[in-house]
């Protein structure tokens, strides 16, 4: 019962969210006004905050703020041993280091290390922190710039990048962080600037005790859909998720930008049905995850008698929370493109070990990313409209906007550049002496391991399978390039489908026109989806979760 | 549709198609023509029965593709050599300065030439006709056989090269230059040489093209990790599931698709002169109609005898027919028509009658007959007539001729010397089912303009009868050329219909303009399609036969992408079964063994192709219907359909396979 109440309050809670925040970020991002706090930052950059961008200056100023993160987050890094605050920790190796960087710009949060062990308060406060605000500002300002293209006719420009990036931090991210962290606080989560503490155990034995200023880390970890530990245990160490109602909130931060921005995209195009269907499209295969993750872990295969004891596959998985909770979050942070964790992917059974690999292969957009789940979703719409809608005998358009050749090429670059970095290094991998040496497990569930971490950085989830010992020079470096080519290929690509949409004609709606706010374009959106996804990777899926989990 | 000649005679023309430098412009099948020599080639290295076996059907895979093509490209060949016997080598007697004759070959013509064609002379080039009028043979172009009049001035004055004059003497301006002569056009079309790819259909293909890289991906990866699972594959069975997976039926049929629309269309004597304008058909929000000749029939026709006070409605109608007895015009035939089948009266000979004919200044006709003045005509000009013999009109006849007019119909008032006897309502006629086509164009999503050069008045009550959803009423050709810019303006696609020469900037600003043949060559040269019957309501048929196109292709798309459901089902447990035994949960079809599972899902793949020619060919059934149910109908049918089809079929190919022990 407990975990369907769980479940309920969570739904009932993203449900309350959705208009007040969607409509809130919307008028965000469309009114005229400035803050005093914003204008002094721009004045501070030097940028006009009401000069609009092309598709191209959009994308240069995106992709050269990015690039000065992941310089800065690297330098900061190399150098730990001589800043402050640095609890003792030496400068990070430079594979690790290159990583890292790209990582937590790309709103990824892959961890190829122990945070505990290896970052001192100045990096994880001034470097992986900040990131985890404007990483995450940077994908809703794409998701915002494409609203635009279709919320506009016949025009050449799609916002200003720097306000957009100024206004979601200052406005959305920062504000609500801070009351967030303030609540964690209240439930027992840690803020504090100590380093490690010595205090002997009720036994008698001695014991280091990390410290640090969690609360806040977590609190925009969630929020901004990151998913980047302060402790290597992630959210399944109490002082990142203290009790059962942080671990139910955390959900709910993770989930509620992602769901809340199809409300803003309703709100910005004037059809908030559009939004609507987009939201239960995503929430249909999001709870239709975790249903099957739960299934599979509360029914383990027969033999195991320590699962009808404990109600499930309990191995991996934090005592505190049990299986329904783990597999919630699992779904969760996979289906965002978070990639916290409260329990081991890697120690779930085999099929139910495949959801959370699955669902990072949906490309992120259930509901996905801070603004990248949207604008992804987007480009499936478009995808599917032009895959079906040539069956309501017209040139397939979506809201107005025709799918043309250079759309077209658009999209099919985009859907193609995920899968392509995701099998090619996989592939590579899976057959290197040196990166098979990192592969823990033999067999079907070592090939999982490889290619959940490829999909994961690709997609710049950032969940770990675990199992795979992934801080080595080679892993380290083809992460790296998974995730920015993922991140930023994926943006820019976007970008450009904005661009070549702004410009077109708006198509008046009529009974001829193939309409999108049915259950049938839902079903059609969803299916294309599963479908391309499960074209694109079944090979792969069938030798590594599906072999294992028909293990005979 | 498609008989075993058909296929027989395109049999060499799929062959010559396998050449690459043709091939590479179908990248998906181009693909399939790589594998299968790549396929044949590891034959010499170690051949199997198996490999043998898989190897043919992926030839006969392309070969398929290639004979889909040439058999829709076989239709036209065909029609475009019943076009070139007519364009048999004339002589023309071209015109020098100086008004003599030189006799030229019909070929060195060029445009402003001018040339003199009499009786049984074909007629060397393309133009308009600045002399004369004649009579003239079009069965070569058109099909029928009935001779049309052409004449100088006006907007029957275009003349096309190859047919035949049959009477009269005419001098022809040549307006086209040699080769580029309609005939020319036409057979370049039919035969599809200079065909272009579409907008669409280009878009078509970057997505076939980006589905191919993604399984190309996908089966060059396996390998890797089937070497890590301890189950490296053979090269051709790789080659096999790639095969399979990329969307070959789409990829197959998409070129036939295209070309079988355009010869839908040809086959309904219309010529599209791009396939751009067939598909932009498909996508028209607003059709621009002619309100005479496509919504209403030519002429007014009498619909009712309204008598005037004291008057008996039968010696009404008997005045009326006797004044129409000598009228042939159709209106005054309809009067006699009406007075026959409402009153019984017969049409007579009239002895010593004397007939006043219609004239401008007078505005009416009639008959003296009898020593009475028998007059009928336009309600003022007989009220001033009857005001000359002595009488007047009551205000009764007053109110009926007003009550007509606001009906939209023509009042002719008929009148005995001083008296009044009543009105005769002309009425528009608007053809029959009219009204059920816009309901029809309504369900599409279509909004239909009447244009008209009747008073507003009159327009707003035939369009409401007609049930058309808009009109512009006393048009000119510049208000027209602005609503087709208005609605443009809006993110509309217009279509319209037109002929003459001030119709030519609407045509060509119309995104389908529709110019009919018996135009000017102005219209003609400005509108996108030239309708050889010259039926402004055949634009509806064209609207339908570019949907269809494009439905087409969106059902076969889907139903290619939906296959590789079942083929994955068949091939992937088939391919490492030896090496994880649990993977034969997933063969749900229960196929006999591995290489049977394989070659029946390449054999699959190859059959459906030829399976759906047909289909491609003729096109996926349209029913006019909103957007939202056709969308259900269509997804079941070729979704749906496509997910559960395979199953199927690899299953049956699977049962033959083993029992003829192939594997």
């Amino acid at each position: 019962m407990a975990p369907w109440l769980q479940l309920g309050v969570l739904v009932l809670l993203l449900v309350l969210a959705y208009r007040p925040l969607g409509d809130f970020m919307a008028h965000t991002y469309t009114s005229p006004d400035h803050l005093r706090i914003e204008r002094f930052l721009y004045r501070l950059v030097g940028v006009d905050p009401d000069a609009e961008q092309r598709w191209t200056g959009y994308a240069i100023a995106l992709v050269a703020f990015s690039g000065v993160c992941i310089l800065f987050l690297y330098v900061m890094q190399r150098a730990q041993g001589v800043l402050p605050m640095s609890l003792g920790f030496h400068g990070v190796q430079p594979a690790l280091a290159f990583n890292t960087a790209i990582s937590f710009t790309t709103n990824t949060n892959w961890q190829a290390y122990a945070g505990e062990s290896t970052m001192g308060n100045l990096v994880q406060m001034s470097g992986l922190a900040v990131q985890n605000f404007v990483s995450a500002a940077v994908g809703m300002a794409v998701a915002v710039a494409l609203i635009r293209a279709f919320a506009r006719k016949n025009a050449d420009t799609i916002g200003n990048f720097w306000t957009d990036l100024v206004r979601t931090c200052v406005r959305i991210l920062v504000p609500i962080s801070a009351v967030v962290a303030l609540l964690f606080v209240s439930q027992g989560m840690i803020q504090n600037l100590h380093g490690f503490q010595q205090v002997t155990t009720l036994g008698g034995a001695h014991q280091m005790i990390p410290g640090g200023p969690v609360a806040s880390q977590e609190a925009i970890k969630e929020f901004g859909t990151n998913g980047g530990g302060f402790f290597n245990a992630n959210s399944a160490h109490p002082f990142e998720n203290p009790n059962a109602f942080t671990n139910l909130f955390e959900i709910f931060l993770l989930l509620v930008i992602p769901f809340a921005l199809t409300g803003t995209f309703g709100k910005m195009i004037g059809n908030r049905k559009q939004g609507y269907v987009l939201a239960l499209v995503m929430a249909s295969l999001w709870l239709g995850s975790a249903l099957v993750a739960w299934h599979f872990e509360t029914a383990p295969p027969a033999g195991t008698t320590a699962a009808a004891v404990t109600g499930g596959n309990m191995t991996g998985k934090e005592v505190r929370f049990g299986v329904p909770a783990s597999t919630l979050f699992a779904a969760s942070t996979t289906d965002t493109s978070t990639g916290a964790v409260i329990a081991s992917h890697d120690s779930f059974t085999p099929l139910g070990g495949a959801v959370p690999l699955v669902n990072i292969m949906l490309s992120e957009v259930t509901p996905g990313g801070t603004g990248s789940g949207l604008y992804g979703m987007l480009v499936i719409a478009v995808l599917a409209v032009f895959i079906a809608g040539l069956m309501v005998g017209r040139t397939p358009e979506y809201l107005g906007k025709k799918i043309e050749p250079r759309e077209m090429k658009l999209v099919a670059l985009y859907i193609l550049l995920t899968p392509s970095l995701v099998l090619l290094f996989t592939g590579i991998a899976i057959v290197l002496p040196s990166s098979r040496a990192s592969i823990l497990n033999a067999g079907p569930h070592g090939l999982t391991e490889v290619l959940y971490a490829f999909t994961s950085g690709t997609n710049n989830n950032g969940s770990a399978f675990a199992g795979l010992s992934a801080n080595t020079t080679f892993f380290n470096t083809t992460l790296g390039l998974a995730m920015f080519f993922g991140r930023f290929g994926s943006m820019v690509l976007a970008l450009a489908l904005a661009g070549a949409l702004v410009r077109k004609q708006h198509v008046p709606e009529s009974a001829g026109t193939f309409p999108t706010t049915t259950p049938l374009f839902g079903g059609l959106l969803g299916g294309v989806l599963l479908i391309v996804t499960g074209l694109t990777y079944f090979p792969a899926l069938s030798l590594g979760p599906l072999a294992e989990g028909f293990l005979k | 549709m498609i008989d075993r000649s058909m296929v027989w005679n395109a049999l060499p023309d799929a062959l010559r198609k396998l050449d690459p430098r043709t091939m590479v412009r179908n990248p998906v099948m181009f693909v399939v023509e790589v594998v299968s020599v790549v396929t044949t080639v590891t034959l010499f290295v170690s051949p199997s029965l198996f490999d043998v076996l898989i190897t043919i059907w992926l030839w006969l895979t392309v070969i398929f593709a290639n004979l889909a093509e040439a058999v829709a490209e076989g239709r036209g060949k065909a029609q475009a050599e019943a076009l070139r016997r007519t364009r048999t080598e004339t002589v023309a007697r071209r015109l020098r300065d100086d008004g003599t004759e030189e006799l030229v070959p019909g070929t060195a013509l060029v445009r402003g030439d001018r040339c003199v064609v009499e009786a049984n002379e074909i007629i060397p080039g393309d133009g308009d006709v600045v002399e004369g009028v004649a009579s003239v043979d079009e069965s070569a172009i058109t099909g029928e056989s009935a001779p049309v009049i052409r004449e100088s001035g006006g907007d029957r004055s275009a003349v096309t090269g190859g047919t035949k004059v049959l009477s009269d003497r005419i001098v022809v301006q040549i307006t086209s230059e040699p080769g580029q002569t309609f005939i020319d056009r036409m057979i370049a079309l039919v035969e599809g040489a200079k065909r272009q790819k579409t907008p669409n259909e280009i878009a078509l293909n970057i997505l076939l093209s980006s589905l191919t890289i993604i399984f190309l991906l996908a089966t060059a990866t396996l390998q890797p990790m089937a070497i890590y699972s301890n189950g490296r594959q053979t090269l051709v069975v790789l080659i096999a599931l790639l095969v399979c997976l990329i969307p070959t039926t789409i990829g197959a049929l998409l070129s036939a698709i295209g070309i079988a629309g355009m010869d839908r269309l040809v086959q309904r004597n219309v010529l599209a002169m791009s396939g751009r304008a067939v598909e932009a058909a498909g996508d028209v929000n607003t059709l621009l109609l002619d309100k005479t000749g496509t919504i209403t029939l030519g002429n007014r026709q009498a619909a009712e005898f309204i008598p005037a006070p004291g008057v008996s409605v039968e010696d009404m109608a008997d005045a009326a027919q006797i004044t129409s007895l000598a009228d042939e015009t159709p209106e005054g035939r309809s009067i006699v028509v009406l007075a026959k089948e409402r009153y019984g009266l017969r049409g007579r000979e009239l002895a010593g009658a004397e007939f006043v004919p219609f004239t401008a200044q007078t505005r009416m006709s009639g008959v003296n007959v009898d020593g009475r003045m028998l007059r009928k005509g336009a309600a003022d000009s007989v009220k001033g007539w009857v005001r000359e013999q002595g009488g007047d009109v009551s205000e009764e006849v007053d109110t009926i001729v007003a009550g007509i007019a606001v009906q939209g119909g023509t009042p002719l008032t008929v009148a005995d010397g001083s008296r009044v006897l009543g009105v005769v309502y002309l009425k528009d006629i608007v053809k029959e089912g009219i009204s059920e086509r816009f309901d029809e164009l309504r369900r599409m999503g279509i909004r239909t303009v009447m244009i008209t050069g009747d008073n507003p008045r009159t327009a707003a009550a035939i369009a409401a009868e007609a049930g058309v959803d808009d009109f512009l009423a006393e048009a000119t050709p510049e208000d027209k050329m602005a609503l087709i810019r208005s609605e443009q303006a809006g993110g509309k696609l217009v279509a319209m219909t037109g002929d003459g020469t001030n119709d030519a900037p609407a045509l060509a600003q119309a995104d389908v303009g529709v110019a009919m043949n018996t135009g000017t060559s102005a219209a003609k040269e400005a509108g996108n399609m030239v309708d050889l019957d010259s039926n402004p309501t055949k634009l509806i048929e064209i609207v339908e036969i570019g949907k269809q196109l494009l439905i087409t292709r969106g059902a076969l798309t889907t139903f290619s992408i939906a296959n590789d459901v079942a083929k994955y089902f068949a091939i992937i447990p088939a391919m490492f079964v030896a090496v994880y035994p649990g993977l034969a949960t997933m063969n749900v079809m229960h196929l006999s063994s591995p290489n049977s599972a394989i070659l029946s899902a390449v054999i699959f793949n190859a059959l459906v192709i030829v399976a759906l020619i047909p289909l491609a060919l003729r096109g996926v059934k349209y029913k006019p219907q909103p957007a939202g149910l056709m969308l259900r109908k269509n997804l079941a049918i070729y979704g749906l359909g496509g997910v559960i089809a395979p199953f199927i079929g690899i299953k049956l190919i699977d049962l033959l396979v083993s029992l003829l022990r192939l594997h």
